[in-house]
């Protein structure tokens, strides 16, 4: 391996995809202009309140944009060639083979009426070729390396015979039979205790140190955010505000909008640290965005002058950027 | 409605696609405009022409021309005669009176009735709910035609007897729809709100409540006029509704059918009336459930 | 699962019993004196009091209720008042037939509505849609008599194929003569399990775990036919069951177009002879019938449903 290629190609490269679904009241845009990419091993996270365009956008990576969406603009560039051109057929050859993806709610995404084994075994046997003794075997195996005990016996249960936490692990297993090379995580663990959240996520980054799989993990908890990812990027009413690593995203935020969600955590010991101060105004109404940069209503620094703002992302290095040229940019 | 994204903005990102995605959404809405006004369209030219029949020079439904016997349709005779040369169309015309008032007197006396015992079940709650639920199931139970006959049967065949049944019958889905309804929206904070502020049950009822409660009755009160002027014409056809020689659509239907091969016309063009009817009032019920808001589900 | 049969069966009593008393009160509902409706109003004195005898009428009401009751559950009903003969006889013929055209309409319903409905969601507000659902509110406005003289001009006057009315003897006669009732009764009652079946097929197409098994690469076909319509024939089975009573309304209509053998038309009879005793005996099977249908696919669907059974 000669010296030019020491950083890995992005193996996901996405440029300014723009996710817009018609209403009634006018084209609403749930995903307006986001740009990120991913490297082999590395786990990246997409975080942002509800409706500001994460689902979304992981989605469309899939061209699964629900109806009547539908991408408007943008390249989905993946081990070459660029997804969003790729015809149905393509798409559904990398479904579940080279990119997988695992859902939020594991009682709605695993169906009710077939058994583990059933659903285990017909991604084994219909996307993987098995056949039918030496999918059960392999079903069992994966069963038991997302952790679920009995795994043998367990290919009889049905999905609501499990604990949520168990059937995100069968949803996680389903998403690994094919030894993806990314793995994107809607709100994988949302819908879990605390507890078994801190085991899922485990679950995830060993299985990535395994196997080398990328991670795209969409999240509205920091917390989450703070503890599996690489590189984090904040969204906001379908906008990329800020993207960088997770550790300075974090501790030292740039955008207004990320200072401001940092801040609205309740710390853990109150004595000592400020109380958490929530965002001021309301959630935003995606059809009546205002011009320029949609945080303005809600931010405490906004001027005139943030309905002219280009929506950039600029930062004083390439790895840190925001998008807000006002507040932040100062050089660390 | 303006569309939020300014088309300068749209053109800067390359929205190549814009243009499909608004004229999908626009001729989707053109389209339920359309199927509602054809549907209004269909019933005002029916109901004008039954209402105005004698201003329209269409006189006697039941005046017999001997020498007109069966003749099939043609400009003096739109829907042609029937076996004693009385103008079918003109009878269509007058039977309209009494169908479409059926439909819209037993669906909508029902409906009050149903609807406001619902209400106030599914609101309060208590023995009051478990007997009017007990009721309903029990009404529910029987397939309507059954109980509508049995009622015939004790109050004679005739409209009046055809009338009662159907109210006796008719309220209990409405009934069923509203409490069920209302078992959701009591415990909706606005309701809460309006306890703590120590309203009087029926003003909470129906003031608050109610019309948010109202829609799914609204939307099937539609099919059920279709649905009660189909069981009048049953009736009428098995010669346990209107007498003879009263002009009722399932009747002519009726009077047809000894002709049936000879002359086709008497007992069809009637009974294609009704579909008209039930076309009509259908386009206009999806007309209204559309707009009573079908909006899609976004993902975050 | 022996607890659910139990537990719903206990539901259903309270129904069942007002069921029975619907079918009892029904009698005394008539204003004035039943005896004197049903005989007219030159009956002598001593023929109204055997009469009043003969159906129980001089003894108190819930005497008379249980009487009724008790004599239900042994299928005695009385003696129709025309015919002179056991209600339960008279019945229990016409029973097979009206079954065996239940049957049979409902497959020709479920042979139209499935198909369409699955054509008419997957193509949602395409022109095939557009075209399904024109049909379905076509069908639906469609009275079932008007329908059934339809099928009998084209298929019986003119083609010759089918016979007008009647039953005919021995079972491929029979079906023969059920054909166009069934056929007729069957697009009556499939507007109704298209509508629903569509809509499920549709909450269903975009359900979680059916955007995870797009997300898995499998072909929407697979996606369709195995996950989608393996949830909503559990749809199916549901609105078929709620909508018995609409089924069987149809079919007490049809038989009298038709001149079949079965319950519709001796019901429509005895109203017209004012036969009561008949009248209730029916009205009372149409009522428990319906429940008994609803209970049994309350069953079948904790069978399909694998949520429900265990």
């Amino acid at each position: 391996m000669n010296a030019t290629t020491t950083v890995a190609e992005p193996l996901l490269d996405v440029r300014g995809l723009t996710v817009g679904f018609p209403t009634r009241s006018g084209l609403l845009l749930a995903a307006h202009d986001v740009s990120f990419s991913i490297r082999t091993g590395r786990t990246l996270g997409l975080v942002g309140e509800s409706g500001c365009g994460k689902s979304v956008t992981l989605r469309a990576l899939l061209g699964l944009v629900p109806y009547p969406g539908a991408i408007l603009s943008g390249a989905v560039g993946w081990l070459g060639r660029d997804l969003r051109t790729a015809s149905e057929k393509e798409l559904r050859d990398v479904r579940g083979a080279e990119i997988s993806m695992v859902f939020q709610d594991p009682s709605s995404s695993l169906n009710p009426v077939f058994s583990i084994g059933d659903q285990l075994g017909e991604t084994l046997r219909v996307r993987l070729g098995m056949r039918r003794r030496e999918a059960r075997a392999r079903a069992v195996e994966l069963l038991e390396r997302v952790g679920i005990p009995s795994a043998r016996r367990r290919l009889a249960s049905y999905p609501h015979q499990l604990s949520g936490g168990m059937r995100q692990r069968v949803m996680i297993a389903l998403a690994i039979a094919s030894r993806p090379k990314l793995l994107l995580a809607d709100e994988p663990t949302t819908a879990l205790d605390v507890t078994i959240q801190e085991q899922i996520l485990v679950l995830l980054r060993d299985v990535q140190a395994e196997t080398g799989m990328a991670i795209v993990l969409v999240s509205h908890d920091l917390g989450v955010i703070a503890e599996a990812c690489d590189e984090v990027s904040v969204m906001y009413a379908g906008r990329l505000l800020e993207q960088g690593p997770a550790g300075a995203v974090l501790r030292w935020a740039m955008h207004p909008y990320t200072r401001g969600l940092v801040a609205a955590v309740p710390p853990l010991h109150p004595a000592g640290a400020n109380g958490a101060v929530p965002i001021a105004g309301q959630p935003p109404n995606l059809l009546e965005l205002p011009p320029g940069c949609p945080f303005a209503p809600r931010c405490p620094y906004a001027t005139e002058a943030c309905a002219a703002v280009p929506m950039t992302l600029e930062g004083p290095t390439p790895h840190h950027r925001s998008a807000c040229p006002f507040v932040g940019q100062e050089a660390r | 409605m303006s569309v939020a994204v300014e088309p300068r903005a749209g053109e800067e990102l390359g929205l190549r696609d814009d243009g499909t995605l608004g004229r999908r959404a626009r001729s989707e809405r053109r389209w339920s405009a359309l199927t509602l006004w054809t549907g209004v369209g269909i019933m005002a030219g029916i109901v004008f022409m039954s209402l105005a029949a004698p201003l329209l020079g269409f006189e006697d439904p039941n005046r017999q021309d001997l020498a007109q016997v069966l003749k099939p349709p043609s400009l003096d005779h739109p829907f042609g005669t029937d076996s004693v040369g009385r103008d079918i169309f003109t009878r269509v015309l007058y039977g309209g009176r009494i169908d479409l008032l059926f439909g819209v007197v037993t669906t909508y006396v029902p409906l009050v009735l149903g609807v406001a015992l619902g209400a106030i079940a599914g609101y309060r709650g208590g023995w009051l709910d478990t007997v009017v639920n007990r009721l309903v199931d029990t009404v529910i139970a029987f397939p309507f035609i059954v109980l509508v006959l049995a009622i015939v049967a004790i109050f004679g065949p005739g409209l009046t007897g055809a009338y009662i049944g159907v109210f006796v019958v008719g309220w209990a889905l409405y009934a069923r729809l509203t409490r069920g309804e209302m078992l959701v929206m009591r415990e909706r904070e606005f309701i809460l709100a309006a306890q703590t502020l120590g309203y009087p049950t029926w003003r909470i009822v129906f003031v608050h409540a109610l019309p948010n409660v109202l829609r799914p009755s609204i939307v099937f009160s539609m099919a059920d006029i279709v649905l009660n002027i189909l069981l009048l014409s049953a009736l009428s056809y098995l010669g346990l509704g209107v007498s003879p020689p009263t002009p009722e659509w399932g009747a002519l239907v009726a009077e047809g059918q000894s002709v049936l091969l000879t002359s086709w016309w008497v007992a069809t063009l009637p009974g294609l009336v009704i579909v008209l009817v039930g076309i009509g009032l259908s386009l206009i019920g999806d007309g209204i459930a559309d707009r009573m808001g079908r909006d899609f589900k976004l993902t975050a | 699962m022996i607890s659910y049969v139990l537990r719903r069966a206990l539901q259903a009593t309270p129904v069942l019993i007002g069921i029975t008393l619907a079918a009892f009160i029904l009698i005394h509902l008539v204003p004035g004196d039943p005896a004197r409706i049903i005989l007219g109003t030159r009956s002598s004195p001593e023929a109204l009091a055997t009469l009043r005898d003969q159906l129980g009428l001089n003894d108190p009401l819930p005497r008379q209720y249980l009487d009724f009751l008790t004599g239900a559950i042994r299928l005695d009903f009385g003696d129709s008042l025309v015919k002179r003969a056991p209600v339960a006889s008279l019945l229990g013929q016409r029973v097979g037939v009206t079954a065996l055209l239940m049957t049979y309409a409902v497959l020709i319903a479920v042979a139209i509505a499935v198909p369409l409905a699955v054509l008419s969601a997957v193509r949602r507000n395409r022109l095939v849609d557009h075209v399904i659902r024109l049909f379905s509110m076509v069908t639906f406005a469609m009275p079932p008599f008007w329908l059934g003289l339809l099928l009998i001009l084209l298929f019986s006057l003119q083609l010759g194929l089918l016979p007008t009315s009647g039953y005919g003897e021995g079972f491929l006669d029979h079906l023969k003569s059920l054909t166009l009732p069934a056929v007729t009764i069957g697009v009556y009652l499939a507007p109704i399990l298209l509508r629903t079946l569509r809509s499920s097929i549709i909450e269903t197409l975009g359900a979680e775990f059916v955007e995870a098994a797009r997300a898995r690469g499998l072909s929407e076909s697979r996606v369709v036919f195995r996950h989608v319509l393996r949830n909503s024939m559990i749809a199916t089975v549901t609105i078929l069951s709620l909508n018995v009573g609409f089924l069987l309304s149809g079919i007490v209509i049809v038989e009298n177009v038709f001149a079949l053998p079965g319950l519709g038309t001796e019901l429509v009879s005895a109203i017209v002879a004012r036969d009561f005793p008949v009248i209730q005996a029916l009205t009372l099977v149409f009522g428990v019938a319906v429940i008994l249908i609803n209970l049994t696919t309350d069953l079948a669907y904790a069978a399909l449903d694998p949520r429900v059974r265990l």
